[in-house]
Protein backbone atom coordinates (compact mmCIF):
# COMPACT_ATOMS: atom_id res chain seq x y z
CA UNK A 1 0.00 0.00 0.00
CA UNK A 2 2.90 2.43 1.00
CA UNK A 3 4.62 1.68 -2.41
CA UNK A 4 1.05 2.59 -4.21
CA UNK A 5 0.94 6.27 -2.40
CA UNK A 6 4.98 6.59 -3.43
CA UNK A 7 4.25 5.83 -6.89
CA UNK A 8 1.12 8.07 -7.24
CA UNK A 9 3.26 10.91 -5.83
CA UNK A 10 6.41 10.69 -7.94
CA UNK A 11 4.31 10.17 -10.96
CA UNK A 12 1.60 12.39 -9.97
CA UNK A 13 2.30 14.99 -12.89
CA UNK A 14 2.11 11.89 -15.13
CA UNK A 15 -0.92 10.85 -13.95
CA UNK A 16 -2.46 14.04 -14.00
CA UNK A 17 -2.08 14.64 -17.29
CA UNK A 18 -3.27 11.64 -18.50
CA UNK A 19 -6.51 12.52 -16.57
CA UNK A 20 -6.96 15.62 -18.32
CA UNK A 21 -5.90 13.98 -21.71
CA UNK A 22 -8.81 11.20 -20.54
CA UNK A 23 -11.20 13.75 -19.63
CA UNK A 24 -10.83 15.94 -23.32
CA UNK A 25 -10.54 12.71 -24.98
CA UNK A 26 -14.03 11.29 -23.36
CA UNK A 27 -15.47 14.91 -23.68
CA UNK A 28 -14.84 14.28 -27.43
CA UNK A 29 -15.40 10.84 -28.85
CA UNK A 30 -18.97 10.84 -26.50
CA UNK A 31 -20.19 14.06 -27.47
CA UNK A 32 -20.56 12.86 -30.98
CA UNK A 33 -22.88 10.40 -29.35
CA UNK A 34 -24.47 12.02 -26.85
CA UNK A 35 -24.72 15.45 -27.61
CA UNK A 36 -27.08 16.67 -24.59
CA UNK A 37 -24.48 17.43 -21.74
CA UNK A 38 -24.73 19.26 -19.09
CA UNK A 39 -21.90 21.65 -19.87
CA UNK A 40 -23.24 22.53 -23.27
CA UNK A 41 -26.60 23.55 -22.57
CA UNK A 42 -24.76 26.33 -19.98
CA UNK A 43 -22.29 26.82 -22.63
CA UNK A 44 -24.22 27.52 -25.73
CA UNK A 45 -26.18 30.33 -23.55
CA UNK A 46 -22.83 32.36 -22.57
CA UNK A 47 -20.98 31.55 -25.90
CA UNK A 48 -24.01 32.51 -27.65
CA UNK A 49 -24.35 36.03 -25.62
CA UNK A 50 -20.65 36.82 -26.57
CA UNK A 51 -21.18 36.02 -30.48
CA UNK A 52 -24.63 37.75 -30.59
CA UNK A 53 -22.84 41.04 -29.50
CA UNK A 54 -20.18 40.12 -31.67
CA UNK A 55 -22.89 39.70 -34.46
CA UNK A 56 -24.45 43.64 -33.91
CA UNK A 57 -21.38 44.51 -35.50
CA UNK A 58 -20.54 41.73 -38.19
CA UNK A 59 -24.05 42.05 -39.03
CA UNK A 60 -23.58 45.68 -40.22
CA UNK A 61 -21.00 45.00 -42.91
CA UNK A 62 -23.44 42.66 -44.29
CA UNK A 63 -26.42 44.77 -44.44
CA UNK A 64 -25.96 45.01 -48.34
CA UNK A 65 -25.51 41.65 -49.36
CA UNK A 66 -28.54 40.14 -46.35
CA UNK A 67 -30.70 42.83 -48.12
CA UNK A 68 -30.34 41.52 -51.76
CA UNK A 69 -31.20 37.87 -50.81
CA UNK A 70 -34.11 39.18 -48.72
CA UNK A 71 -35.44 41.53 -51.90
CA UNK A 72 -34.76 38.09 -54.18
CA UNK A 73 -36.61 36.05 -51.81
CA UNK A 74 -39.85 38.82 -51.40
CA UNK A 75 -39.75 39.19 -55.31
CA UNK A 76 -40.17 34.81 -55.41
CA UNK A 77 -43.07 35.00 -53.00
CA UNK A 78 -44.70 37.89 -54.71
CA UNK A 79 -44.70 35.91 -57.91
CA UNK A 80 -46.35 33.44 -55.77
CA UNK A 81 -48.99 36.08 -55.19
CA UNK A 82 -53.03 34.46 -56.55
CA UNK A 83 -53.63 38.24 -57.89
CA UNK A 84 -50.61 37.40 -60.04
CA UNK A 85 -52.79 34.61 -62.43
CA UNK A 86 -56.54 35.39 -64.12
CA UNK A 87 -58.83 32.69 -63.48
CA UNK A 88 -61.16 31.73 -66.29
CA UNK A 89 -64.33 33.72 -65.88
CA UNK A 90 -66.86 31.07 -64.61
CA UNK A 91 -69.50 33.17 -63.29
CA UNK A 92 -71.44 33.35 -66.56
CA UNK A 93 -71.73 29.12 -66.60
CA UNK A 94 -74.21 27.29 -64.08
CA UNK A 95 -72.59 24.53 -62.68
CA UNK A 96 -74.04 22.78 -60.07
CA UNK A 97 -72.04 21.74 -57.50
CA UNK A 98 -72.73 18.88 -55.83
CA UNK A 99 -70.14 18.20 -53.05
CA UNK A 100 -71.53 20.37 -50.54
CA UNK A 101 -69.17 20.35 -47.76
CA UNK A 102 -65.38 19.70 -48.35
CA UNK A 103 -64.41 16.37 -47.30
CA UNK A 104 -60.82 16.82 -47.72
CA UNK A 105 -59.74 18.76 -44.62
CA UNK A 106 -56.48 20.37 -45.40
CA UNK A 107 -54.14 20.54 -42.05
CA UNK A 108 -50.92 22.44 -42.01
CA UNK A 109 -47.81 20.43 -42.20
CA UNK A 110 -45.04 22.92 -42.12
CA UNK A 111 -44.31 26.21 -40.60
CA UNK A 112 -41.24 28.42 -41.19
CA UNK A 113 -39.76 30.06 -38.62
CA UNK A 114 -37.17 32.99 -38.93
CA UNK A 115 -34.23 33.09 -36.65
CA UNK A 116 -30.75 35.02 -36.85
CA UNK A 117 -27.70 33.78 -37.27
CA UNK A 118 -25.67 34.87 -34.73
CA UNK A 119 -22.66 32.69 -35.41
CA UNK A 120 -21.56 30.71 -38.40
CA UNK A 121 -17.97 28.95 -39.47
CA UNK A 122 -16.78 27.08 -42.97
CA UNK A 123 -13.52 26.37 -42.33
CA UNK A 124 -13.79 23.83 -39.51
CA UNK A 125 -13.37 19.86 -40.20
CA UNK A 126 -17.01 19.92 -38.18
CA UNK A 127 -19.34 23.48 -38.71
CA UNK A 128 -21.87 24.41 -36.76
CA UNK A 129 -24.61 27.33 -37.28
CA UNK A 130 -25.90 29.02 -33.89
CA UNK A 131 -28.94 30.87 -34.12
CA UNK A 132 -30.43 33.06 -31.78
CA UNK A 133 -33.95 31.02 -31.31
CA UNK A 134 -34.08 27.85 -29.05
CA UNK A 135 -36.61 26.00 -27.35
CA UNK A 136 -38.18 28.57 -25.58
CA UNK A 137 -39.27 30.07 -29.01
CA UNK A 138 -40.56 26.77 -30.27
CA UNK A 139 -37.41 24.84 -31.62
CA UNK A 140 -36.65 21.65 -31.15
CA UNK A 141 -33.77 19.17 -32.34
CA UNK A 142 -33.93 17.40 -35.79
CA UNK A 143 -36.12 20.43 -37.22
CA UNK A 144 -34.63 21.36 -41.28
CA UNK A 145 -33.15 24.54 -41.45
CA UNK A 146 -32.71 26.66 -44.96
CA UNK A 147 -31.52 30.17 -46.11
CA UNK A 148 -33.65 32.64 -47.31
CA UNK A 149 -32.87 32.15 -50.79
CA UNK A 150 -34.80 28.53 -50.09
CA UNK A 151 -31.46 26.41 -49.86
CA UNK A 152 -30.65 23.85 -47.43
CA UNK A 153 -28.45 24.42 -44.97
CA UNK A 154 -28.33 22.09 -42.44
CA UNK A 155 -30.47 20.70 -39.13
CA UNK A 156 -30.78 21.82 -35.92
CA UNK A 157 -29.02 19.16 -33.37
CA UNK A 158 -28.93 21.11 -29.85
CA UNK A 159 -31.29 23.84 -28.04
CA UNK A 160 -31.02 25.59 -25.51
CA UNK A 161 -33.16 28.45 -23.73
CA UNK A 162 -32.71 31.27 -25.97
CA UNK A 163 -30.52 29.62 -28.86
CA UNK A 164 -30.00 26.49 -30.89
CA UNK A 165 -26.87 24.76 -32.70
CA UNK A 166 -26.98 24.24 -36.01
CA UNK A 167 -25.51 21.55 -38.04
CA UNK A 168 -24.30 22.65 -41.36
CA UNK A 169 -24.45 20.76 -44.21
CA UNK A 170 -20.66 21.39 -44.13
CA UNK A 171 -20.23 18.61 -41.20
CA UNK A 172 -18.81 15.23 -41.49
CA UNK A 173 -22.04 13.87 -39.77
CA UNK A 174 -24.30 15.53 -42.07
CA UNK A 175 -26.46 13.41 -44.14
CA UNK A 176 -29.49 14.82 -46.55
CA UNK A 177 -31.87 13.22 -49.01
CA UNK A 178 -31.62 14.52 -52.19
CA UNK A 179 -32.99 13.95 -56.24
CA UNK A 180 -31.92 15.11 -59.04
CA UNK A 181 -34.97 17.27 -60.49
CA UNK A 182 -34.64 16.45 -63.73
CA UNK A 183 -34.72 12.47 -63.46
CA UNK A 184 -35.74 12.22 -59.74
CA UNK A 185 -32.92 10.02 -58.98
CA UNK A 186 -32.60 10.07 -55.41
CA UNK A 187 -29.38 9.91 -53.32
CA UNK A 188 -27.69 11.15 -50.02
CA UNK A 189 -26.07 14.69 -49.77
CA UNK A 190 -22.63 14.34 -47.59
CA UNK A 191 -19.81 16.16 -47.33
CA UNK A 192 -16.15 15.29 -47.36
CA UNK A 193 -14.34 18.07 -44.73
CA UNK A 194 -12.45 19.46 -47.48
CA UNK A 195 -13.59 22.33 -49.44
CA UNK A 196 -16.81 24.17 -47.95
CA UNK A 197 -17.56 25.02 -52.20
CA UNK A 198 -17.80 21.64 -52.61
CA UNK A 199 -20.83 18.97 -51.39
CA UNK A 200 -20.91 15.61 -52.83
CA UNK A 201 -24.27 13.42 -53.79
CA UNK A 202 -24.11 9.97 -53.55
CA UNK A 203 -25.31 6.24 -54.57
CA UNK A 204 -26.98 7.80 -57.67
CA UNK A 205 -26.85 4.56 -60.33
CA UNK A 206 -24.66 5.07 -63.52
CA UNK A 207 -27.95 4.54 -65.69
CA UNK A 208 -28.80 8.26 -65.06
CA UNK A 209 -27.92 10.75 -67.61
CA UNK A 210 -26.25 13.92 -65.67
CA UNK A 211 -24.96 17.07 -67.06
CA UNK A 212 -22.79 19.37 -65.28
CA UNK A 213 -25.42 22.43 -63.62
CA UNK A 214 -28.06 20.14 -63.11
CA UNK A 215 -30.11 21.22 -60.06
CA UNK A 216 -30.43 18.60 -57.28
CA UNK A 217 -33.35 19.55 -54.27
CA UNK A 218 -34.37 17.67 -51.34
CA UNK A 219 -36.29 14.99 -51.92
CA UNK A 220 -39.42 14.98 -49.44
CA UNK A 221 -38.55 11.39 -47.74
CA UNK A 222 -36.70 12.56 -44.56
CA UNK A 223 -39.44 14.07 -41.99
CA UNK A 224 -37.29 17.66 -41.82
CA UNK A 225 -37.87 19.34 -44.98
CA UNK A 226 -40.73 19.40 -47.78
CA UNK A 227 -39.78 18.33 -51.30
CA UNK A 228 -38.12 20.58 -54.09
CA UNK A 229 -36.00 22.76 -51.41
CA UNK A 230 -32.87 23.60 -52.93
CA UNK A 231 -29.58 21.64 -51.98
CA UNK A 232 -26.71 22.65 -55.14
CA UNK A 233 -26.05 22.82 -58.28
CA UNK A 234 -23.87 19.70 -60.54
CA UNK A 235 -20.23 20.93 -60.80
CA UNK A 236 -19.27 17.16 -62.13
CA UNK A 237 -18.56 13.39 -61.71
CA UNK A 238 -16.47 11.61 -60.06
CA UNK A 239 -16.22 8.63 -62.11
CA UNK A 240 -15.65 5.31 -60.07
CA UNK A 241 -14.60 2.58 -61.63
CA UNK A 242 -14.69 0.05 -58.85
CA UNK A 243 -18.14 1.17 -58.00
CA UNK A 244 -21.50 0.75 -59.62
CA UNK A 245 -22.92 3.96 -58.94
CA UNK A 246 -21.86 8.25 -59.30
CA UNK A 247 -20.51 9.93 -56.55
CA UNK A 248 -21.61 13.90 -57.95
CA UNK A 249 -19.56 16.88 -56.62
CA UNK A 250 -21.95 19.65 -56.37
CA UNK A 251 -21.94 23.32 -55.40
CA UNK A 252 -23.99 24.16 -52.75
CA UNK A 253 -27.27 26.48 -53.39
CA UNK A 254 -26.78 28.33 -50.35
CA UNK A 255 -24.20 30.51 -49.58
CA UNK A 256 -22.40 29.82 -46.21
CA UNK A 257 -20.12 32.33 -46.27
CA UNK A 258 -22.20 34.78 -45.71
CA UNK A 259 -25.60 33.62 -43.56
CA UNK A 260 -27.35 36.43 -41.60
CA UNK A 261 -31.01 34.84 -41.45
CA UNK A 262 -32.27 31.11 -41.19
CA UNK A 263 -35.50 29.51 -41.49
CA UNK A 264 -36.39 26.61 -39.20
CA UNK A 265 -38.98 24.21 -40.57
CA UNK A 266 -41.41 23.06 -38.00
CA UNK A 267 -43.23 19.82 -39.37
CA UNK A 268 -46.39 19.13 -37.63
CA UNK A 269 -46.47 15.47 -38.85
CA UNK A 270 -43.28 14.52 -38.21
CA UNK A 271 -44.25 12.08 -35.37
CA UNK A 272 -46.44 9.52 -36.73
CA UNK A 273 -44.08 8.01 -39.63
CA UNK A 274 -41.90 8.08 -37.39
CA UNK A 275 -43.88 6.35 -34.16
CA UNK A 276 -45.18 3.70 -36.81
CA UNK A 277 -42.06 2.81 -37.98
CA UNK A 278 -40.82 2.19 -34.59
CA UNK A 279 -44.04 -0.37 -34.40
CA UNK A 280 -42.85 -1.75 -37.35
CA UNK A 281 -39.06 -2.51 -36.21
CA UNK A 282 -40.75 -4.22 -33.09
CA UNK A 283 -42.52 -6.34 -34.68
CA UNK B 1 0.96 44.71 -14.27
CA UNK B 2 1.65 41.75 -12.25
CA UNK B 3 1.80 38.29 -14.03
CA UNK B 4 -1.54 37.09 -12.65
CA UNK B 5 -3.69 39.76 -14.34
CA UNK B 6 -1.14 39.69 -17.32
CA UNK B 7 -2.42 35.89 -18.21
CA UNK B 8 -5.89 36.81 -17.59
CA UNK B 9 -6.29 39.49 -19.85
CA UNK B 10 -4.08 37.53 -22.20
CA UNK B 11 -6.14 34.39 -22.14
CA UNK B 12 -9.17 36.28 -23.14
CA UNK B 13 -7.16 38.20 -25.54
CA UNK B 14 -6.00 34.93 -27.45
CA UNK B 15 -9.44 32.96 -27.38
CA UNK B 16 -11.17 35.88 -28.67
CA UNK B 17 -9.31 36.59 -31.21
CA UNK B 18 -8.66 33.16 -32.47
CA UNK B 19 -12.52 33.20 -32.56
CA UNK B 20 -13.77 35.80 -33.76
CA UNK B 21 -10.89 37.05 -36.23
CA UNK B 22 -8.76 34.20 -37.80
CA UNK B 23 -12.00 31.39 -37.47
CA UNK B 24 -14.05 34.32 -39.38
CA UNK B 25 -11.92 34.96 -41.97
CA UNK B 26 -12.57 33.69 -45.46
CA UNK B 27 -10.43 30.45 -45.43
CA UNK B 28 -7.48 31.12 -47.82
CA UNK B 29 -7.20 26.88 -49.12
CA UNK B 30 -8.57 24.54 -47.05
CA UNK B 31 -5.45 23.13 -46.10
CA UNK B 32 -4.17 26.55 -44.05
CA UNK B 33 -5.96 26.78 -41.20
CA UNK B 34 -5.26 30.10 -38.96
CA UNK B 35 -3.74 28.86 -34.97
CA UNK B 36 -2.98 31.37 -32.74
CA UNK B 37 -4.23 30.95 -29.80
CA UNK B 38 -2.12 28.18 -28.16
CA UNK B 39 0.64 30.69 -27.80
CA UNK B 40 -0.97 31.33 -24.70
CA UNK B 41 0.46 28.27 -23.06
CA UNK B 42 4.16 29.18 -24.73
CA UNK B 43 4.18 32.37 -22.90
CA UNK B 44 3.66 30.92 -19.70
CA UNK B 45 6.03 32.08 -17.05
CA UNK B 46 9.15 29.62 -16.39
CA UNK B 47 8.40 29.08 -12.34
CA UNK B 48 4.60 28.06 -13.14
CA UNK B 49 3.87 25.02 -11.22
CA UNK B 50 3.47 21.95 -14.12
CA UNK B 51 -0.17 20.99 -12.74
CA UNK B 52 -0.79 24.67 -12.91
CA UNK B 53 0.42 24.93 -16.82
CA UNK B 54 -1.84 22.07 -17.68
CA UNK B 55 -5.08 23.00 -15.82
CA UNK B 56 -5.24 26.51 -17.39
CA UNK B 57 -4.23 25.06 -20.76
CA UNK B 58 -6.86 22.41 -20.50
CA UNK B 59 -9.27 25.43 -19.44
CA UNK B 60 -7.69 27.27 -22.59
CA UNK B 61 -8.58 24.13 -25.06
CA UNK B 62 -12.14 24.06 -23.29
CA UNK B 63 -12.80 28.07 -23.90
CA UNK B 64 -12.30 27.70 -27.44
CA UNK B 65 -14.00 24.34 -27.79
CA UNK B 66 -17.27 25.93 -26.29
CA UNK B 67 -17.09 28.42 -29.14
CA UNK B 68 -16.51 26.03 -32.04
CA UNK B 69 -18.95 23.27 -30.39
CA UNK B 70 -16.52 20.23 -30.25
CA UNK B 71 -15.72 19.40 -26.79
CA UNK B 72 -12.19 18.02 -26.45
CA UNK B 73 -10.44 18.64 -29.41
CA UNK B 74 -8.50 21.27 -28.85
CA UNK B 75 -8.10 20.65 -25.16
CA UNK B 76 -6.67 17.44 -25.75
CA UNK B 77 -3.29 19.23 -27.83
CA UNK B 78 -3.31 21.88 -25.16
CA UNK B 79 -2.75 19.86 -22.40
CA UNK B 80 -0.27 17.59 -24.63
CA UNK B 81 1.89 20.72 -25.56
CA UNK B 82 1.68 22.36 -21.52
CA UNK B 83 2.96 18.57 -20.75
CA UNK B 84 6.14 19.01 -23.24
CA UNK B 85 6.63 22.18 -22.22
CA UNK B 86 9.05 21.93 -19.04
CA UNK B 87 10.53 19.15 -21.06
CA UNK B 88 11.83 21.21 -24.33
CA UNK B 89 12.60 24.70 -22.03
CA UNK B 90 15.27 22.34 -19.90
CA UNK B 91 16.65 20.86 -22.60
CA UNK B 92 16.79 24.23 -24.97
CA UNK B 93 17.80 26.86 -22.29
CA UNK B 94 21.70 27.35 -22.65
CA UNK B 95 22.88 28.93 -19.94
CA UNK B 96 21.85 28.33 -15.89
CA UNK B 97 19.35 30.70 -14.34
CA UNK B 98 17.85 31.63 -17.49
CA UNK B 99 14.63 30.84 -15.47
CA UNK B 100 15.29 32.93 -12.25
CA UNK B 101 16.87 36.13 -14.62
CA UNK B 102 13.77 36.06 -16.83
CA UNK B 103 9.98 35.54 -16.03
CA UNK B 104 8.95 33.76 -19.65
CA UNK B 105 10.12 32.78 -22.31
CA UNK B 106 10.94 35.13 -25.42
CA UNK B 107 13.84 35.21 -28.03
CA UNK B 108 15.64 37.68 -25.28
CA UNK B 109 15.52 35.59 -22.62
CA UNK B 110 16.15 32.00 -24.16
CA UNK B 111 18.20 33.40 -27.66
CA UNK B 112 16.90 33.10 -30.86
CA UNK B 113 17.38 29.82 -32.02
CA UNK B 114 16.36 27.75 -28.81
CA UNK B 115 13.41 29.96 -28.69
CA UNK B 116 12.84 29.41 -32.28
CA UNK B 117 12.78 25.71 -31.82
CA UNK B 118 10.33 25.52 -28.97
CA UNK B 119 7.84 27.17 -30.39
CA UNK B 120 8.82 25.57 -34.12
CA UNK B 121 8.37 21.95 -32.30
CA UNK B 122 5.17 22.75 -29.93
CA UNK B 123 3.25 24.25 -32.91
CA UNK B 124 4.20 20.91 -35.11
CA UNK B 125 2.91 18.45 -32.16
CA UNK B 126 -0.31 20.40 -31.37
CA UNK B 127 -1.46 21.01 -34.51
CA UNK B 128 -0.25 17.06 -35.21
CA UNK B 129 -2.78 16.03 -32.37
CA UNK B 130 -5.30 18.44 -33.69
CA UNK B 131 -5.55 17.10 -37.16
CA UNK B 132 -5.00 13.57 -36.41
CA UNK B 133 -8.02 13.70 -33.85
CA UNK B 134 -10.18 15.66 -37.02
CA UNK B 135 -9.51 13.61 -39.44
CA UNK B 136 -9.88 10.18 -37.25
CA UNK B 137 -12.86 9.09 -39.48
CA UNK B 138 -11.66 10.55 -42.97
CA UNK B 139 -9.33 11.69 -44.89
CA UNK B 140 -5.76 10.69 -46.44
CA UNK B 141 -2.56 10.58 -45.04
CA UNK B 142 -1.15 12.81 -47.74
CA UNK B 143 -3.61 15.35 -46.87
CA UNK B 144 -3.19 14.84 -43.25
CA UNK B 145 0.54 15.79 -43.72
CA UNK B 146 -0.18 18.37 -45.82
CA UNK B 147 -2.50 19.98 -43.97
CA UNK B 148 0.19 19.98 -41.03
CA UNK B 149 2.83 21.25 -42.76
CA UNK B 150 0.76 24.54 -44.42
CA UNK B 151 -0.84 25.45 -41.34
CA UNK B 152 2.07 25.07 -39.08
CA UNK B 153 3.99 27.44 -41.49
CA UNK B 154 0.92 29.89 -41.23
CA UNK B 155 0.69 29.61 -37.39
CA UNK B 156 4.56 30.39 -38.04
CA UNK B 157 4.31 33.25 -39.30
CA UNK B 158 1.21 34.56 -36.84
CA UNK B 159 3.26 33.86 -34.33
CA UNK B 160 6.25 35.84 -35.82
CA UNK B 161 4.04 38.68 -36.88
CA UNK B 162 2.51 38.79 -32.98
CA UNK B 163 5.92 38.81 -31.36
CA UNK B 164 7.06 41.74 -33.65
CA UNK B 165 3.50 43.86 -32.70
CA UNK B 166 3.88 43.15 -29.44
CA UNK B 167 7.23 43.52 -27.56
CA UNK B 168 6.98 42.27 -24.42
CA UNK B 169 9.53 43.75 -22.18
CA UNK B 170 11.45 41.09 -19.97
CA UNK B 171 13.40 42.71 -17.22
CA UNK B 172 16.46 41.42 -16.12
CA UNK B 173 15.79 40.78 -12.77
CA UNK B 174 19.14 39.99 -10.75
CA UNK B 175 19.38 38.61 -7.42
CA UNK B 176 15.47 38.32 -7.28
CA UNK B 177 15.60 34.64 -6.42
Amino acid sequence: MRNIFIFIRVYFNFLFFLFLMGVSLYMLFAYNKYHQTVYSAVANEATGALSTQYNKVQYYFQLKRTNDSLVKANENLYNKLKADFELPDSTSNKVVDSLKNDTIPSARKYLYLSAKVVRNSVNQQNNYIIVHRGALQGIAADMGVIAPNNAVIGSVMEVSGNYAVIMSLLHEQSNLSARLKNSGETGTVVWDGISSKIILLKDISKSVKISAGDTVVTSGFSDKFPSGLLVGYVKDIINDKSSSTYTIRLTPAANFQNLQFAYIIKNFQADEPSQLLKKVKNK
Amino acid sequence: MSSLVKNIVRFCLFILVQVFVLDQVPPLHHLAVPYLYFLFILWLPFKMGRRTQMILAFALGFALDCFTKTYGLHAAPCVFIAYMRPFLINLLISQEGTESNYQEPSAKSMGFTPYFTYIFILTVVHHSILFFLQLLQTGGFFYFIMKIIISTALSLGLIFLTELLFTRKQRFRTNTV
